[in-house]
């Protein structure tokens, strides 16, 4: 076993039993990233100096028998949607395609505090606007299982990272669906928490109201350890929440007796492929064998997510994505005549199809005469699927459902069909417009291709989750040797 | 909702976005089509239904409003595409 291929709390028993150094690990990564990265283009810029700077203070602090923390020397990336100071930071845009902030996101000051060591920025749709990574304007990534198909997106490169054994884990971030969609397509753990748990300062914004930071992770444990890192309230980001964070791996019980589990019977339905269906009920049958409750529960207003969202999200894009207008950063067109012209150009240069495509829809659904018909009428909508979801927890204590509707989708296959993309986030949509927390855990595979299990819980109770993420992982059999070795190309 | 051209075209200027003729083609085929699938959403009744902005309940966050100074002034310059004295430079605004 190299060590890249370890989890962060395997590595840091190594580390503080002094069997390893951070710069080994860090070291292993890069080796596995020479090897692989071509294939995969999961990283828009690589930064091993200052990983390798990093590890060896993480080795200093080892050596004077310092406290470590549980990150410490344990190698991150970050998509490459979250401000780096000096550091690239691109949106995979060609607006931002020389933007090097003055700033660190907060989620990046946290772990240079914990002593992580930053692997590089990985790729991702252009502003997080998509679900393949197709859209990014820098490359295209490609999944570890099979480099044929997408490795779902917005955060593909973080998703492909981790599970090509190029990192040990990484931040991505969720709107509609972009951890927990590659999270599944990629076979490994991908969490978006509650709306508020996680600082978004430094996060490029793409729609304020559902943008959440989360961990892509290779298993459960590693999820609450990150999840424990990063949560909290920040007073640079007036949307974060000020209540207490718990320690999430005191959740990692291997217990779930009694616990209330509803099966979402709309996302088992049309649309679903039958073999992701399948997987996931057995995945639910294995929850009851572990002592769970669990039933079929009607979510009626789920059909209307998707067109809320894209109504919704788009609409607030249009308003942030102001801002690029090459005046003080990123690119300016050198076709300027006066200062309309100057923006014009500067967006139609710099801006790639999809962006351009919602921040049209975004404008058109705010603009003069149609709020009330789509923006307000959304903003209804989006009431109801929350209250779709309380109404649900009433009685149950999470709800599950396959957090995609098939596995990953070959390259180019929905490239030039908007909306046959958008509807691959029909499951993990919802949960965004509701602003709850959701997990996205491996539980099995269909033709070779890895599915998994969405865990969807209430507002601010990421403990219960994780704990039933646990629980089915702990009981879940390991992943076929044969698989893992594709998985690892 | 069918958008025709020029529909797209008054959006597009709305937004101060540049499209080429073909990007105007292709959107005006593609955003009739998405705004009829967002359309479904009438099929809803919220009557009553207060609206969602934001999905946590919050209230507004005020906080002093002091100037606190920013160190790193140089790295925001490195970032201007065309600069002159420490201040971004645009084209002529006034003739």
């Amino acid at each position: 076993m190299n060590l890249n291929e370890l989890t962060a709390h395997e590595l840091h028993d190594l580390l503080k039993a002094k069997k390893t150094s951070a710069v080994e690990i860090t070291e292993a990564v890069f080796l596995r990233i020479d090897k692989v990265e071509g294939k995969i283009g999961a990283y828009v810029t690589l930064t091993k100096d200052i990983a390798l700077r990093q590890a060896k203070l993480a080795d200093e602090k080892i050596k004077r028998g310092e406290k470590i923390s549980p990150l410490e020397g344990i190698p991150v990336a970050i998509k490459d949607n979250m401000c780096t100071k000096g550091v690239l930071t691109t949106a995979s845009s060609k607006i931002l395609s020389n933007y090097k902030p003055p700033y660190n996101a907060t989620v990046v000051e946290i772990l240079n505090a914990l002593g992580t060591a930053m692997v590089g920025k990985t790729n991702l749709d252009e502003f997080a606007m998509g679900s393949s990574t197709e859209n990014s304007a820098i490359k295209t990534t490609r999944n570890p299982w099979d480099t044929d198909r997408v490795p779902g997106g917005s955060s593909g490169g973080a998703a492909a990272s981790v599970a090509a054994n190029e990192t040990i884990l990484a931040l991505g971030s969720d709107t509609g669906g972009s951890i927990r969609q590659p999270a599944s397509f990629c076979g490994v753990v991908g969490m978006k928490p509650t709306y508020g748990r996680v600082s978004r300062y430094g996060l490029i914004a793409f729609a304020s109201s559902l943008d959440q930071i989360g961990p892509i992770t290779k298993d459960v444990e590693d999820c609450a350890i990150a999840m424990n890192a990063i949560s909290g309230y920040d007073e640079m980001d007036s949307t974060s929440v000020n209540k207490p964070v718990p320690d999430y791996t005191k959740a990692l019980k291997n217990d779930i007796k009694g616990l209330k589990v509803g099966v979402i019977s709309d996302l088992l339905g049309i649309g679903i492929d039958k073999d992701v269906k399948d997987i996931v009920l057995k995945a639910v049958k294995k929850l009851e064998e572990l002592g769970a409750k669990t039933e079929e529960v009607k979510m009626p207003t789920f059909e209307y997510a998707v067109a809320t969202y894209y109504l919704i999200a788009p609409a607030e894009a249009s308003a942030n994505l102001e801002r690029y207008d090459g005046v003080k950063y990123g690119h300016r067109s050198k076709e300027v005549k006066d200062l309309l012209t100057m923006y014009y150009n500067t967006r139609r240069e710099g801006f790639g199809s999809e962006v351009k495509r919602r921040i049209m829809i975004g404008t058109y659904a705010l603009s003069s005469g149609y709020y009330d018909a789509y923006y307000l009428k959304a903003q209804k909508v989006r009431t109801l699927i929350a209250r779709d979801f309380e109404k649900a927890f009433g009685k149950f204590d999470v709800l599950v459902s396959p957090t995609c509707p098939t596995v990953a989708f070959k390259i180019g296959e929905k490239k030039d069909d908007p909306i046959s993309m958008y509807l691959s986030d029909i499951a993990t949509i919802p949960v965004n417009l509701a602003g709850i927390p959701a997990i996205s855990v491996p539980c099995g595979f269909s033709n070779n291709m890895p599915v998994g299990l969405q865990i969807i819980g209430k507002a601010f109770d990421e403990e219960t989750i994780l704990r039933a993420a646990y629980a089915y992982e702990q009981s879940s059999p390991p992943v076929p040797l044969s698989l893992k070795e594709r998985g690892n190309i | 909702m069918a958008l025709s051209k020029k529909d797209v075209e008054h959006v597009a200027a709305l937004a101060r976005l540049g499209l080429s003729e073909e990007e105007k083609e292709l959107f005006t085929k593609q955003l009739s089509s998405i705004l009829d699938y967002a359309e479904t959403i009438n099929k809803l009744p919220t009557e009553g239904v207060p609206p969602t902005s934001h999905s946590i309940p919050m209230k507004n966050v005020f906080r002093e409003d002091v100037v606190l100074p920013f160190k790193d002034v140089e790295l925001i310059i490195e970032n201007a595409p065309e600069e002159e004295s420490h201040m971004f430079k645009v084209p002529r605004i006034l003739e």
